[in-house]
Parts: C-alpha cells; structure tokens; sequence
C-alpha cells in the first residue's frame, strides 16, 4: 500500500522530533556528567584539565558512608512502603467493584496537593512541641529496650550497619524533626500510593477462589496470603519495589527540609556540590553513583522477569507435553 | 468479612496518614498567627480563625506579590511544557507504534529511560549541559527541562492507548473511500484523544510539581511556585498564605478532575455501546 503515512520519510518526520530532542537534552548531558568526571575542578568554579583526580577523591570517608547511608535508607523507607502497602491492596482488590475505584481514587486524592507544600504541612506537623514527639519518643525507647535484649555479636552488627545508636534515649537531644526517622517517615507517605497501585492492579487480576481452595486444603489464612497470594502478584510486587527504591536513593527535598544535618544523602551532596561549592566534578562523579545505584536493581528485575517469561514458557511446554502424552494414552 | 478485618483495618490506617497532611493544609489557611503556625496564643487561649490570608491573595497584597508571580510563572511553564510535550510524545508514540526497525528501537530507550531515571538525575545532567555550552539559567531552561522530562510520560500515555486500537477501523475508513490524511485526521486522531489529553494533563501535573529539576536549572532569581516556597519555609510570615493558595489549587484540581472524569465516563458509555452494538 503506497499511503504516504507509512513511508520512510514519514518514519522520519514523526521520529526526528523527540529523537533529536531527547538526544540532544538526554544522553548527551548523560555523557557530558560521565566525561566530567575524569577532569580535575578548577578554583573558579569550572571544569579543570583531564584527571583521574575526581575518583581518587571518592574515597574520601565521607562519600562512602553517605552512599551507605542511602542505600540503607531506600531500603527501609522500601521494606516499610511495602509492608503498608501489601494489606492495602488485598482490601481494595477484595471490595465490591464500585468500591475499588473510589478508594483508588482516595488514595492518589492528595497527591494533587504540591508536594513541598505537604512536605512542609510535615515539618509544622514534627514540630519538637507536637505529639509526634512523644511518639517518637516512645519508639525510641522501645528500639533500644529491645536492642538490649539482644546478643553481643547482633548488638555490634546493628551498630556496625548503622542501625542502631549504643546508649540510653535522651528525649533532650533526640527530636523528631532533623532525624533520620522523619525522613523515612515522610518519605513512606509520599511513596507509598506508588506502591499500592501497581501490587492492587496484580491484585485485581489475581483468582482469590485460589485462597479458598488453599482453606479448604487446610492451610491457615496467613499461610494462604503468604504462599498463594503474595507468589501470584509478584510482578506487581517487582514493580512497587522499583517505584519506591528509586525516588528514594533519588530524593533531595525530604531529606533537605526534614533531615537538617543528620540525614544527608547523596542528592543532597550532589546539590550542595554543584551549586553551593561549584564543585562540578564532584557533582558529576556523585550522580553517576547514583545512577548505578538506581541502574542495578532495573538490570535485575529485568533479568528476573526474562527469566520468569523463559520459565513460564518451559512449564506451558512441559503441560503441553504431558496433556499430548495422555491424549495420546486415551487414543 | 472477618478473614480480611486486618487487611481492613491497615487500608483504613493508611487512608488516615494520607490525609491528615492535607487536612492540616486546609486547616493552616485561616490560622491567624503566621509565625508560630498555631491556633492558640502564647497563653494557651484559642484564637478564633481568618479569611485574611485568603484575601491577601484574591487582591493581590504586595506581600504575596512574589508568590503570585512565581504562581504565575508555573502555571506559564507548565501550560508550554504541556502543549510541546503533547506534540513531541504523540509523534513519538506513532512512530514507536508503527515502526518496529533499529532506530526505533533506540528511540523507544531514549523515550523510556528517562522514566526510570531519579528527577535529580536529570536535573543535574541538564545543568552540567548548560554549563558547558555557557548558557545562563532561567526561563528558557527551566522550560526545556520541563519538557525533556514530560515527553516521555505523554508518549507512554499515547502508546498504550495505540496498544487497543483497532487498525480495522482506518482499513474501513480507506474503503469508505478517505484519503490517508482524511483517514488520520478523522479516524486515527480522535479515536487517540483521549490518551493524549490524558497524557497531557499528567504532564501538566508533574510540570506544576516539580521542584528537583528546576531547582537545578531555574538560575538566580527565577522561581516557579514550588521553589518559591521551598525558599520561603526557612523564615516568612505569609506561611499561611501558601497553605491558602494550595488550598485553592485543590479545590480547581479536583474540579478539573471531575470534568476529565465525567468526559472520559461518557467516553466508557459510548464504548460500551458500540461493543454491544458490534455483537448485534
């Protein structure tokens, strides 16, 4: 068919906008960071001549530990995101139809709010008077009960891993606001419909006769949820994790309005170094950190969902086999 | 139901902590003390609530004169970076559709990746081009930055939308004798609309919204409504007046909303009667 909608140069006309748009304001700033990061900086504030300088200087005990603590941090504000959001889905995804579509609705509502003005409605809302405080408080004293109960070798891994603080709480000095649990706090309300919607659209496909069948067969109900249910709708669970865990090793404004000292990032460190110290460079070398960072956990859910196709494939080859070999029998 | 009381009870918990802040924004709106941020004065003493924020805004007060412009400015860039976003992602995603070859396949990473990329990321990569070619920060970089970033969601949008659409229909468009550009302008087009104003509205959301990119790209001076008030939490006195503007932002959002609702609702109606009237 000879439309000129379908020809080569069409294929041009509608291609070359965003291709040239995206190159020219994507991957080539992408390679302009990853090139800076091999030249020195100069005192004035520019890019200096080429060096290996900037990498020799991430070792600087200060980057390491400030990678370290991002990483840790994502994967809590994650693993709490996540536990939040897994009952969530399951009640949504088990109302009657009508019902879905309203509380979905409910749950993405404030989000149409800016998002600095919530996280600023937070800070007032931490304010080192306000009950939040005391809960804090509370739990901090909690966790270090806790912490005292458990063994030697555990006690100086948690502290090793930065997860724990030795010594009893003070409520003087410990407040809420300028802590490391506001950012965590705030950041799991932020992400948290990220990760409900793409675990309830799984949900909803998912067949709960299954956790029936699972009752009748015996098993408790927790045991059916956590066998039967949480298995079915894995590649919503792979798709909450990446929408959480990314914006958080990402994030700049929580942490830098809530987190005060004691909490800082490498998006904080990137920002400080290219436009407070002018330190280009070092701002280059700190993204692509990140980059990686964020790059490593794609790479493999999409090497787990390949292989998850590959597999699904054998197993419907194997059933295919099976049922051919028994129509075979009956004949 | 008692086997999903928990599951219940988390979902009700969660729709709490969602709100609250939201509440709180309404609230913060009519305090009368714009420094302590509370309702009640230094001797405990409730102290009533206030419209005078509110008024502040609708006349224009000299006080909130930046907030409004930075206001002013957002809604600007957002209105631009969503019209040219519109364009380049639709065309992106009918060639993405269409085409199946090596360019476009590298198209399709460079349309995609930006989506799984941290905002900061590409804030920075921005910055550091802008940096190399020596150009200043303002308006204009604030804008290519918007539209960088939303091109890619308005595509995605408009691509799914081709994922369900049915060549059928352009094929019985030829035969009823259209032209190819009749056929795309009448058939194709409208039949897209919706993804694309879908598309369109959550670039139009995301621009107003965003604060990380632009505050690697804006420059001194140029703030847009999110910056502005992230510069402004540190010490002002018209704190409240934010909280009344964003009060005023919601409520024109979620009437907006409730109009793309009601059209895409009347949208579904017709739908489900031409597949009635297919099985007929």
């Amino acid at each position: 068919m000879n439309n000129p909608l379908h020809t080569r140069k069409a294929e041009w006309a509608l291609t070359a906008p965003s291709f040239l748009w995206l190159a020219l304001f994507f991957a080539v700033p992408a390679v302009i960071v990853l090139m800076f990061t091999f030249h020195g900086h100069d005192a004035s504030g520019g890019v200096g001549e080429w060096s290996l300088s900037t990498w020799r200087e991430l070792v600087d005990p200060d980057y390491p530990a400030i990678v370290w603590n991002t990483l840790r941090i994502s994967f809590e504000i994650t693993v709490w995101s996540i536990v939040l959001a897994l009952p969530c889905a399951y009640a949504i995804a088990r109302m009657k139809t009508r019902w879905r579509g309203i509380v979905a609705g409910a749950i993405m509502l404030p989000f149409w709010t800016s998002f600095v003005v919530r996280v600023f409605a937070w800070k007032t809302m931490l304010h080192p008077d306000g009950w939040l405080q005391s809960c804090y408080i509370g739990w901090l004293s909690v966790r270090a009960w806790l912490f005292g109960w458990l063994p030697g070798f555990m006690q100086d891994f948690l502290l090793w891993a930065g997860l724990a603080t030795p010594g009893a709480v003070d409520p003087a000095s410990s407040t809420i606001l300028d802590s490391e649990a506001a950012v965590v706090l705030v950041s799991v309300y932020s992400f948290l419909p990220f990760a409900i919607m793409p675990i309830y659209s799984a949900a909803e496909k998912f067949d709960f006769s299954l956790l029936e069948a699972a009752r009748d067969l015996g098993a408790k109900n927790f045991y059916a949820f956590r066998r039967i249910f949480v298995p079915g709708i894995r590649q919503g669970l792979v798709s909450a994790v990446l929408m959480v865990f990314i914006p958080a090793v990402g994030s700049y404004v929580i942490p830098q309005m809530l987190g005060g000292t004691n909490c800082i990032l490498i998006g904080n460190k990137i920002f400080m170094r290219a436009i407070q110290n002018r330190n280009i460079p070092h701002a280059s070398a700190l993204a692509t950190l990140m980059a990686v960072a964020v790059l490593v956990p794609i790479g493999l859910a999409m090497w787990w969902k390949k292989r998850q196709d590959v597999r699904g494939r054998r197993r419907l080859d194997a059933q295919t086999a099976r049922l051919m070999v028994s129509a075979g029998g009956a004949r | 139901m008692k086997r999903s009381f928990l599951s219940v009870a988390v979902l009700w918990a969660v729709l709490v902590f969602l709100y609250v802040p939201i509440l709180l924004v309404f609230a913060y709106g009519f305090i009368p003390n714009g420094i302590s941020m509370s309702f009640f004065d230094a001797r405990g003493q409730f102290s009533g609530f206030t419209t005078k924020w509110y008024a502040q805004i609708f006349s224009g007060n000299f006080a909130v004169r930046d907030l409004l412009s930075s206001f002013w400015l957002s809604l600007t860039i957002a209105g631009l970076a969503t019209v040219a976003s519109s364009v380049l992602g639709t065309t992106a995603a009918l060639a993405l559709h269409r085409w199946k070859d090596r360019i476009q396949s590298i198209h399709h990473a460079l349309v995609y990746v930006p989506l799984v990329m941290p905002d900061i990321l590409i804030g920075i990569s921005l910055l550091m081009l802008f940096v190399a070619v020596k150009i200043d920060c303002g308006f204009w970089t604030i804008l290519v930055a918007h539209i960088t970033f939303c091109v890619s969601y308005v595509a995605m949008t408009v691509l799914a939308r081709l994922a369900d659409f049915d060549d059928r229909i352009v094929e019985a468009a030829y035969d009823l004798g259209a032209g190819p550009w009749t056929a795309f302008l009448k058939v194709e087009l409208p039949v897209l609309m919706p993804g694309i104003v879908a598309g369109g509205l959550l670039a139009f959301t995301l621009s107003i919204d965003d604060v990380v990119i632009t505050s690697f790209v804006n420059g001194a001076g140029t703030n847009t409504f999110p910056t502005y008030v992230s510069s402004m939490t540190k010490h002002s006195r018209n704190l409240p007046s934010v909280f009344a503007l964003s009060t005023l932002m919601l409520i024109f959002t979620c009437v907006l909303a409730g109009i793309s609702r009601l059209l895409t609702g009347r949208n579904q109606v017709v739908r489900q009667k031409a597949a009635v009237t297919d099985k007929e």
